[in-house]
């Protein structure tokens, strides 16, 4: 049974001081958020296991700084979705806009339509599945974490890259600074695999090719040392 | 920041709500600009004629007489509209041109011109400004606005978007230019003169100047991308429709809904969700350094 939070009836401070005390109380309850007319700040800062479906397209910020919960966007969703996600699973059925899953630790952003610019940007941990493309400059400086597109990526690529992984099924427009492609070794076929499958994708992890960081950039090299 | 908003029209039908379709989008994007307010409405035309859209901050005493003086001063039918401070001319197309310096030699700030356009602008909060010129009962085929927080120039009703460079064209502009006094004076040489400060109005006058070359709107804005620098989402207006480019690293916000009946802009979500059938609409976000056109 989910319980309904009517937004033409419930400010948006209490739809979500009414989520995070459930997600706090471990109450493994399910809502679902109606109305929201593209607010912000929709089902932020939720600490614990909780289902939420937010029916329609949000705002900037929904599903902020996640903990354990699982939470569905029917709609679309504004710039920077699930932002420093710690765990738990975001998912979103329609397109999201820039920044999405920026500075993400953990957890899992599935985003079934296409995200725009500076996708996973900063990411530190979380797996961000896209099954349209990624605008320009996503995975800027990602650090850790796994990002997969199933269509195509814009300009820029990986720019600044860190630890990240970033598998790309469709054309890469544009690789950044320090970003290249890598060999794709069973253990990374496994990985994508096992992502492909969680998100319901409709790929074969063969399909892709596997983007890392040249790690020239981000070492001190000590023929260099002239320059600085 | 700044809120943008843009509706074009499919069918006729729905003329008669422009008004009031877009007075809701403006006010939903008072947070991101709640300074001044302005909008551009592209209503009926009367062939042979031509509108012009003037303010002034003492309209009683401004606009007594106005159409009369006018009326004499050109030998030619004047008609006024007085919606608060500002006043809609309509006088013989072929007396624009000595209408508009009598006008100004009079004081009062030129808002705009054309066959079909009309501008109204504002400091104060959108809700208010949409309150004071009637915007909701205003119908029309198209229409942009604008919500402010500014940045490049001060808090005046001349500070104020949309911008009007020529005859039924007009521009919106989310985020700011950073070449803009260059190009003033690039243009100031071509003989393209600017009326205030601001950076969007610079803007607006290279989109008009590109188009008095030769260039289609398309073009034009396209030319955007390699002349002009800074961060911007435009949109901008004509007589028969609208457009919209955002700068390569877009990160100004846009959001377009298509549906059969209209093609809608705004700088947010949120500025649709009083559209008619907006759950069935397609809705995306515009590629950056991509020029999109709608036109009738």
């Amino acid at each position: 049974m989910s319980i309904t939070l009517d937004m033409a009836q419930v400010e948006l401070r209490e739809v979500n001081t009414t989520l995070q005390a459930a997600a706090k109380a471990q109450a493994n309850e399910a809502y679902t958020i109606t109305n929201t007319r593209g607010s912000h700040a929709i089902a932020c800062g939720l600490d614990g296991p909780l289902e939420v479906t937010v029916q329609g397209s949000t705002g900037y910020y929904c599903a902020g700084m996640n903990k354990e919960a699982a939470i569905t966007v029917t709609g679309s969703t504004g710039p920077g979705v699930a932002e420093n996600m710690m765990s738990g699973v975001v998912t979103i059925e329609g397109d999201a806009s820039q920044y999405a899953g920026a500075t993400g630790h953990g957890g899992l952003l599935n985003i079934k339509g296409n995200a725009s610019s500076r996708c996973g940007i900063s990411m530190k941990g979380i797996d961000i599945v896209v099954h349209g493309n990624i605008g320009h400059m996503s995975a800027f400086m990602a650090q850790k974490g796994n990002l997969v597109v199933l269509g195509d990526a814009g300009d820029a690529l990986g720019d600044s890259l860190y630890e990240a992984r970033l598998f790309v099924r469709g054309d890469v427009k544009s690789l950044g600074a320090d970003c290249i492609e890598k060999e794709m070794r069973p253990e990374h076929i496994e990985l994508l695999a096992d992502l492909l499958a969680k998100t319901g994708a409709d790929a074969k992890p063969e399909e892709f090719k596997r983007y890392g960081s040249a790690r020239k950039l981000y070492n001190f090299n000590i023929d260099h040392a002239d320059e600085y | 920041m700044c809120g943008i908003v843009g509706l074009f029209l499919k069918k006729d039908e729905l003329r008669p709500k422009l008004g009031g379709l877009l007075t809701d989008m403006l006010i939903t994007m008072t947070d991101r600009g709640p300074d001044s307010a302005g909008i551009a409405i592209y209503g009926d035309e009367v062939s042979g004629r031509v509108k012009i859209s003037v303010q002034s901050d003492t309209p009683k005493m401004a606009f007594a007489d106005l159409d009369n003086d006018l009326s004499a001063d050109l030998d030619a039918p004047v008609t006024m509209k007085i919606l608060d401070t500002h006043a809609v001319l309509s006088l013989p197309a072929e007396a624009e041109e000595k209408a508009i310096s009598l006008l100004e030699e009079k004081g009062l700030r030129i808002m705009g011109s054309g066959a079909s356009m009309e501008i109204y602008k504002e400091v104060g909060l959108p809700k208010d400004v949409a309150a004071r010129f009637g915007l909701r009962d205003m119908g029309g085929s198209h229409g942009i606005g604008h919500t402010r927080m500014a940045t490049e120039s001060a808090v005046t009703t001349m500070g104020a978007h949309p911008f009007s460079t020529a005859d039924d064209q007009c521009l919106v502009h989310n985020g700011s230019l950073s070449n803009h006094n260059q190009m003033r004076r690039v243009l100031a040489q071509k003989g393209v003169m600017t009326r205030s400060e601001n950076d969007t109005e610079v803007g607006a006058a290279y989109i008009s100047s590109r188009i008095a070359d030769g260039a289609s709107l398309g073009e034009a804005l396209e030319g955007t991308l390699d002349d002009l620098d800074g961060f911007f989402t435009f949109v901008t207006g004509t007589k028969n429709g609208f457009g919209v480019v955002r700068d390569p690293i877009a990160c100004k916000p846009a959001v377009m809904a298509e549906t059969d009946d209209y093609v809608a802009f705004a700088s947010e979500y949120r500025a649709f969700a009083d559209l008619p059938d907006i759950d069935g609409a397609r809705v995306w976000e515009p590629e950056p350094a991509t020029v999109y056109f709608w036109e009738r």
